[in-house]
């Protein structure tokens, strides 16, 4: 517990309490844009898009796709239904797994509980974006130290690790037994998770 | 036809090394595709309406409204008015939509009358499920030196006989202790996404049965397994509960026949949760005797729990009490029938509950006598009874040793609750032991060597997440003297030949016999022709380092793609196949059993539980890849962590409502929970000969006796009951010092 305040106090970057807000807005969102009465209660400050499908453009891992979304579509169901990248996860609808989680604007938030219309003009980063030809360091310490059995939450888990080291390079062991907690396994691939990450600080990036 | 071994041991290049999965970066960067993942054109999204309540009856179902909702292109209905539902979230309609959110707001529409039941699910409470005519007791199961003669009358004669062999003990406890039921939880839920061609169904099924799912598919739709196609590269998760097609793949494959789209029916978490699978719990009234050492003497007990609605399927009366067999047993198995979601296998069934059922007890025993735990479970380990338990006493004394050793058990130890506390933190150690089959399933693979050099394996598999793609292909390389990368793996389709459900800890057992056999098979028929070309006998050659030689002489021989060019036109095609029989085979075996012991920190003001570190020592034969083998035991341990710690079913009584069906209320472990976790594969040359023994299961049974043993350790008191929660550790310090 004190090692995690100390990252918040010291390292502002990430926060898993942030972390937390940031779905719980978002899950709120959703909860407001499916519910009942969202036409009066949006129509005095914003324009009124739905309940059809509407128009977006989407950058993600750098590059732009133009979508037809239903205004309740979250961004998972747009990322993997329209665009076919499914390596983030469904396995919560609100947050708690990370099994979703992608990095929008520099920072870690689920996909599941983020409505696709409020990405419009973010940059959306996902975990096929530290794949190809050049895996990230992070993907592939995870396979050097076994980081992963049914390989379910791997991908969301990769992502976190990656935005957590990319913020805490140096972080030490008890940081990162700190600081990873918004991610759910069920394998119980932890013990192996902890190990890549302390690769990845020891590889020094 | 080849004399199936393995190789001598340190003679060989790849069995029984740390090797990288080959499926590990796919899995890490988001490109391995699950059953969830497949994306069909024009494909349609399936939901379930399941019973919001969790004994009823349907008095009518009326769709006319979810068929209107913008979307919505089929509402299927699967129950009709009369039937009777038994647990909630039991699926009632199907609806399949444009897109997730309208078939959400289509099931949302469906208007269903119930005519609402008695609703019974507090199986704790025996007296209550008694009361309710829930409770459906076994004859208790006897076993004592002395029987009953003719004329006595059975039940007064046990009495008494218990009454005495009581009488002589040293000591004696009585205790309660408990499992509630968990969820699977896998984080893929069940289901599939199916597609028709013509008439012929492809479903990429999320399954540890591979070949065994088909014909589920099949009977219901009118069509034989031929015409199904079952698929499934990657599975998110199992553990006892995807073996079946399930109503929810039928009527997916239905619906896709019906609208000529394919359709997705992945469940829904609270669903998952509810109806894709529970462990049965357990509770247990215990007496136990023992001598002024520990030796458990005489044993008395009754337990209960529930596996749902059904038939007992409860924690079965012969492996309690667990491991130990003392020479007095009475034990009594109590089904309790509950309108809850029906159990599936979850890994080693019964076994964590038996084992948290009753190495309590004998830590208690411990504990009454203010002696060593670990000298207890020593002078208790059993004596071998059947010729696969062979050794095992010593093999367990062996592993106690190992773990004894890393945990520094001596120097930690202190009698139960008198060590130093710092301040409101005590620190306790416990351990517990466990035994398991594994023996390995029938398998048969076809091994495909091209005249190019190219090396496939086909077989009707998966990948439940031990690394089985990787141990099929270190075995075949093994074999050829080639690297892994050489090797292709096919696995994940029912168009393969079969290969067993991966269940019971039987998946690396059977697929290494499998292919074992089939490049043994396959690598003398090379050989044959090898000789005839190099003018030596068949018998003088070995493959080794990418190349078929004359053993110990590498300038004499040939390389692999030299050899395997001698095939000609077509490719090598080689069956290899496993079935279990009576014999014992070369390769693989039966009977594990492993130790493992926990060292915990508990703090008295707030009832917290925080582990420290955990030792894990398991045997399981001969070790294919010591580095998935290893993520095996850190995974099943970190399992045991979260069912002794944080995880359980939460029924409302009233209501029979499954309280805490989402992610973010069934509780599990975290990262930051897990504390140190030291595994040791114990692997003595006696092991090494015995071949291959799942591992699956074994080291997911220990963790709930061995964390409550290390708490009660810690405090001086028992907390009966797992997980254990701040709550109940503080009811426990609560009744303790009343």
């Amino acid at each position: 517990m004190q090692d995690h305040e100390h990252l918040e106090r010291h390292q502002p970057g990430f926060s898993r309490r942030a972390f937390l807000r940031g779905s719980g807005a978002a899950a709120a969102a959703t909860a407001l844009a499916t519910g009942p009465g969202v036409a009066e209660a949006d129509e005095q400050k914003t324009k009124v898009v739905g309940p059809g499908p509407t128009k977006i453009k989407l950058t993600v891992n750098g590059k732009p796709h133009d979508l037809e979304v239903e205004p309740r579509m979250t961004l998972l169901e747009a990322l993997r239904y329209k665009l076919d990248l499914t390596g983030a996860k469904p396995v919560s609808d609100d947050g708690s797994s990370g099994a979703s989680t992608v990095i929008i604007d520099g920072k870690p938030l689920s996909a599941e509980s983020t409505l696709a219309i409020d990405c419009v003009n973010k940059k959306i980063q996902t975990v096929e974006s530290l794949g190809g030809s050049k895996p990230d360091p992070v993907a592939k310490a995870f396979v050097h130290q076994d980081a992963m059995q049914c390989g379910f939450c791997t991908p969301g888990f990769v992502v976190a690790v990656r935005h957590f080291l990319d913020k805490h390079p140096k972080a030490t062991e008890a940081e990162i037994r700190a600081g990873l907690n918004g991610n759910l396994c069920r394998c119980g691939t932890y013990a192996n998770v902890i190990m890549a990450a302390l690769e990845v600080v020891k590889g020094g990036k | 036809m080849a004399q199936y071994s393995w190789p001598k041991r340190g003679t060989a290049s790849l069995i029984g090394t740390e090797q990288d999965r080959i499926d590990g970066l796919p899995k890490a960067t988001g490109m391995a595709k699950y059953a969830y993942d497949i994306n069909a054109p024009e494909m349609l999204f399936a939901k379930l309406l399941g019973s919001p309540h969790a004994h009823c009856r349907i008095k009518s179902i009326d769709t006319s409204a979810a068929e209107k909702v913008r979307g919505v292109k089929a509402v299927k209905t699967m129950k009709e008015p009369g039937n009777e539902i038994r647990w909630q979230g039991d699926h009632i309609a199907c609806v399949a939509a444009e897109s997730e959110g309208a078939a959400a707001e289509g099931v949302a529409a469906i208007k269903v009358d119930y005519e609402l039941l008695d609703v019974f699910v507090n199986e704790e409470d025996l007296e209550a499920a008694e009361r309710a005519g829930r409770a459906q007791p076994l004859k208790p199961d006897i076993k004592t030196p002395n029987e009953p003669g003719d004329d006595d009358d059975e039940d007064e004669f046990y009495n008494m006989e218990f009454d005495r062999l009581f009488s002589e003990a040293a000591v004696v406890v009585e205790g309660y202790y408990g499992v509630p039921v968990i969820s699977h939880m896998c984080l893929e839920p069940h289901g599939s996404t199916c597609e028709w061609n013509s008439d012929k169904l492809l479903a990429h099924l999320s399954t540890q049965n591979v070949s065994g799912t088909a014909s589920q598919f099949g009977d219901p739709l009118g069509i034989t397994a031929d015409d199904v196609t079952v698929h499934c590269d990657y599975i998110g998760g199992g553990f006892g509960s995807k073996f079946a097609a399930d109503a929810w793949g039928v009527i997916a494959a239905q619906i896709a026949k019906e609208t000529g789209r394919p359709v997705k029916l992945m469940l829904d978490r609270d669903l998952e949760l509810k109806i894709a699978g529970i462990r049965p719990s357990g509770f247990i009234k215990v007496k136990a005797g023992a001598d002024s050492e520990g030796k458990v003497t005489v044993w008395d007990s009754r337990h209960w729990g529930t596996a749902g609605p059904g038939a007992p399927g409860n924690v079965g009366h012969g492996i309690i009490p667990y491991v130990f067999n003392p020479p007095s047993i009475r034990r009594q198995q109590i089904p309790i029938l509950t309108d809850t979601g029906p159990h599936r296998a979850w890994r080693a069934p019964g076994h964590p509950q038996a084992c948290a059922m009753s190495q309590t007890a004998y830590d208690d025993i411990a504990a009454k006598l203010g002696i060593d735990s670990y000298d207890v479970f020593l002078r208790n380990l059993p004596k071998p009874s059947t010729p696969e338990q062979a050794h095992r006493d010593e093999i367990y004394r062996g592993e106690m040793e190992v773990a004894a050793r890393l945990m520094d058990w001596k120097a930690k130890w202190h009698p139960h609750g008198k060590g130093n506390a710092k301040g409101s933190i005590v620190t306790g150690l416990g351990m517990a032991l466990h035994t398991w089959g594994g023996s390995a399933h029938n398998s048969t693979c076809i091994i495909k060597v091209h005249p190019d050099g190219g090396v496939e394996t086909f077989l009707g598999s998966q990948d439940l997440g031990p690394g089985t793609r990787t141990v099929i292909a270190m075995v075949v390389a093994e074999t050829f003297g080639l690297p892994i990368s050489a090797v292709k793996v096919n696995i994940g389709s029912s168009r393969y030949p079969a290969s067993g459900p991966s269940g019971g800890s039987t998946t690396v057992g059977g697929v290494s016999e499998s292919n074992r056999r089939g490049s043994q098979d396959a690598l003398e028929q090379l050989f044959a022709l090898v000789a005839k070309k190099l003018q030596v006998e068949p018998a003088s050659l070995e493959a080794k380092k990418g190349r078929i030689q004359v053993q110990g002489e590498p300038s004499k021989g040939l390389s692999w793609k030299e050899a395997c060019s001698l095939l000609g036109m077509k490719p090598l095609e080689v069956q290899g196949k496993y079935e279990r029989g009576a014999e014992p085979s070369p390769l693989s075996s039966i009977q594990v059993g492993g130790v493992q012991m926990a060292e915990v920190a508990v703090d008295r003001d707030t009832g917290v539980v925080k582990m420290k570190k955990y030792v894990a020592v398991q045997d399981m034969g001969l070790i294919i890849n010591r580095k998935t083998a290893a993520s095996q035991i850190y995974g099943a341990v970190i399992m045991g962590i979260a069912y002794a710690l944080f995880e359980e079913r939460i029924m409302d009584p009233k209501t029979g409502a499954y309280v805490n069906c989402e992610t973010g209320d069934y509780k599990l472990a975290r990262l930051g929970d897990v504390g140190e976790i030291v595994v040791e594969l114990y692997e003595p040359d006696s092991e090494y000969k015995r071949g291959v023994v799942g591992l699956g299961e074994p080291p997911v049974i220990s963790p709930g006796a061995a964390i409550s043993n290390a708490v009660a350790n810690a405090l001086g008191v028992r907390v009966p009951v797992l997980p254990l929660t701040p709550k109940r550790v503080l009811e426990a310090l609560e009744e303790g010092r009343a």
